[in-house]
């Protein structure tokens, strides 16, 4: 039971970075229809940006945060004006090949940059565990959970409250409509890309800490955004936010009671499995955002 | 225009060991050409039906590890106490099994996977992908894991007269890969040139329309996901024995990119196409690696995809015939305006 427990703290814990890159893929790949291959590559982005703020230049760990958020939007804002505005009449393959090209690019300069020898981004918080009952939980985690629950909530507020959020919403339902209705169309793919982004290098930068920073920890995380946007639904935000903690549980449980070689398989097997039955996701396409 | 450079092509290769005798040049013409077969099969998929399948390393690496295990032999335990073992059989056979293997996969994973398309299809075929990487690197008894499967035996030939001759140069090796690309490529070219390359053709150009007039559009999606798998698995069988050892990385996916960056820069669709993508990026490495770190390398692939996909978005093949068709309508006495309209298209 305690085991089940700590599993289950843990599924939170995890689940909520997950729920983070989902969203920012979703939101994409609804709003403008890109298979962001270099999601991966902007979730690594935020970690390395994270260790370099942190433990390279000594910044505070607490300001290092939002340094790899906004790394992240100006990069994702970047890739955007240079690569998919050009391309935006471009069939969905020929974004998807340059989305893989920029994406190597990304993580070949990584690696070229920093070398393939792990980092570690120094915690600020006591090493003892916090005790809460039978399951023990370190201060890094708790925080982890927390600032993914805290971003999660902005996301949605910048979705559902906001003028932006609003365009952003419309463009999803009918880009033409939109742009008849006065929305800068050009300026909301720009602006939905770099949202995207920032919250993949958010995901990245609040697990860095908590496992370890290497050039190749963007691969997985892709194809598992990928799992979550799948299980939820395309540019369904609640089904990617549900979805993150779906696929943080298989993985947790799977690894705990089946086999931990298989963990990041259990992603996969996920998608494979929700294709071959319900194509269209647990929560189906959203015919609405938000 | 295209159409002259295989056999121009195959013409310099036949000849081209009996000038070079530098190992290292080689032994990257060998692996080049290897992810060229790779290239060869997954134009068939991606340019003649248009599914791009991002997983397609894993049929490569199926029978890299079915045509190893075939010729090492294994004994494993599966559940319930029953142990399977295996004595080595020759590389030869080992080859066969890998192509069967290999294509058997194919067929799975297409009769399950073309239920979706487009996207979809594209993250089933990758997660499909990570899963047999998963379980090349866990199945520690059959695949020694990341300790990898050392000592795989040399490919071993019949002679005609009797006898058997082991593949030990590189020359040997490199006509060996020069026989299965060439095979793979009259196969391809053999396929698409029928009636099952306008059924392949006309459900790439309008899928409802192919199914109107009577195309079985998933059975001919399934058929040529089996060939193109098939194909992928000779190559890895030939990667396996070349290189006589194997481990859980055959299956990354940087491999699968560079054979898409093979067929897209090649031309997608055409039969020069990967040919052409297949020998700039044999022999890019090569150029590249006095200069560059392999990291390095690794950026200048990927600018040029996306170089290759802004400027020539069809790929050199198409450029380089309508380059010439341009030309000869220029040449012409008076070409109509239609007539180099048409010739630009």
């Amino acid at each position: 039971m305690d085991q089940f427990l700590q599993h289950g703290v843990n599924t939170l814990v995890l689940g909520g970075a997950y729920a983070l890159l989902g969203i920012g893929l979703t939101l994409i790949f609804g709003i403008m229809n890109v298979v962001n291959f270099t999601h991966g590559a902007l979730y690594t982005f935020g970690a390395y940006l994270m260790y370099l703020a942190c433990a390279a230049l000594g910044l505070n760990f607490f300001l290092s945060l939002p340094v790899a958020i906004l790394g992240g939007l100006m990069l994702g804002a970047v890739i955007e004006v240079l690569l998919l505005r050009p391309l935006r009449k471009a069939d969905i393959d020929t974004t998807m090949l340059v989305m893989i090209g920029a994406g190597i690019i990304l993580q070949s300069s990584t690696l070229w940059i920093f070398g393939g020898v792990a980092k570690a981004i120094p915690s600020p918080f006591p090493d003892a565990p916090v005790q809460l009952g039978p399951v023990s939980l370190s201060w890094m985690r708790l925080f982890v959970f927390f600032a993914a629950g805290a971003l999660i909530a902005t996301a949605y507020a910048l979705i559902n409250l906001t003028r932006l959020g609003r365009a952003m919403r419309s463009t999803f339902q009918d880009p033409d409509t939109a742009a008849l209705m006065g929305v800068n169309v050009k300026f909301i793919y720009t602006a939905t890309f770099a949202l995207g982004s920032s919250l993949a290098a958010a995901a990245g930068a609040l697990l860095g800490p908590v496992y370890v920073v290497v050039p190749q920890m963007g691969d997985l995380a892709s194809v598992k955004a990928f799992a979550i946007v799948i299980l939820g639904g395309l540019g369904n935000v609640a089904g990617a936010t549900i979805g993150g903690f779906i696929l943080a549980f298989a993985e947790e449980f799977g690894a705990g009671y089946i086999s931990s070689g298989y963990r990041d398989a259990m992603g996969f097997i996920i998608i494979i499995a929700v294709l071959l039955m319900k194509p269209t996701g647990l929560f189906a396409r959203a015919e609405r955002i938000g | 225009m295209s159409r002259y450079f295989p056999p121009l092509l195959l013409v310099i290769l036949v000849l081209l060991p009996l000038f070079v005798k530098d190992p290292y040049l080689l032994n990257a013409l060998i692996t080049g050409g290897i992810f060229t077969i790779g290239a060869i099969s997954l134009n068939l998929l991606l340019g003649f039906t248009g599914q791009l399948s991002l997983g397609h390393i894993a049929f490569f690496g199926i029978g890299a590890y079915a045509s190893a295990l075939t010729s090492l032999g294994f004994d494993v335990g599966l559940f319930g106490g029953v142990r399977v073992v295996h004595e080595a059989w020759p590389p030869l056979v080992g080859f066969v099994v890998a192509v069967v293997l290999a294509g058997a996969c194919g067929f799975i994973v297409g009769r399950l996977s073309f239920r979706v398309r487009g996207a979809y299809f594209v993250i089933v075929t990758i997660a499909f992908a990570e899963v047999v990487r998963l379980v090349a690197l866990n199945w520690i008894e059959l695949t020694q894991g990341p300790l990898a499967l050392t000592s795989i035996p040399q490919m071993r030939l019949g002679l005609p007269f009797g006898g058997e001759t082991v593949l030990r140069t590189k020359a040997q090796n490199f006509y060996l890969m020069l026989a299965v690309a060439t095979l793979c490529y009259l196969v391809v070219a053999r396929l698409v040139s029928g009636r099952f390359g306008r059924a392949m053709r006309g459900l790439k150009e309008n899928e409802p329309l192919a199914m109107s007039v009577g195309i079985d559009v998933t059975r001919t999606l399934t058929i040529t996901a089996t060939i193109s798998a098939a194909m992928a698995g000779a190559a890895g069988s030939l990667y396996a024995h070349y290189f006589r050892i194997i481990d859980p990385d055959v299956f990354l996916f940087t491999y699968t990119v560079t054979m898409i960056i093979m067929v897209v820069s090649g031309g997608k669709g055409t039969l020069a196409g990967p040919l052409i993508g297949g020998v700039i990026f044999s022999i890019l490495p090569v150029t590249l690696r006095p200069y560059m770190a392999p990291e390095a390398q690794w950026i200048v692939y990927g600018a040029v995809l996306i170089l290759i996909l802004f400027l020539t978005p069809k790929g050199l093949a198409p450029y380089v015939d309508e380059w010439f068709a341009r030309r000869r309508a220029n040449r012409l006495p008076a070409p109509s305006i239609d007539a180099r309209a048409e010739a630009r298209t």
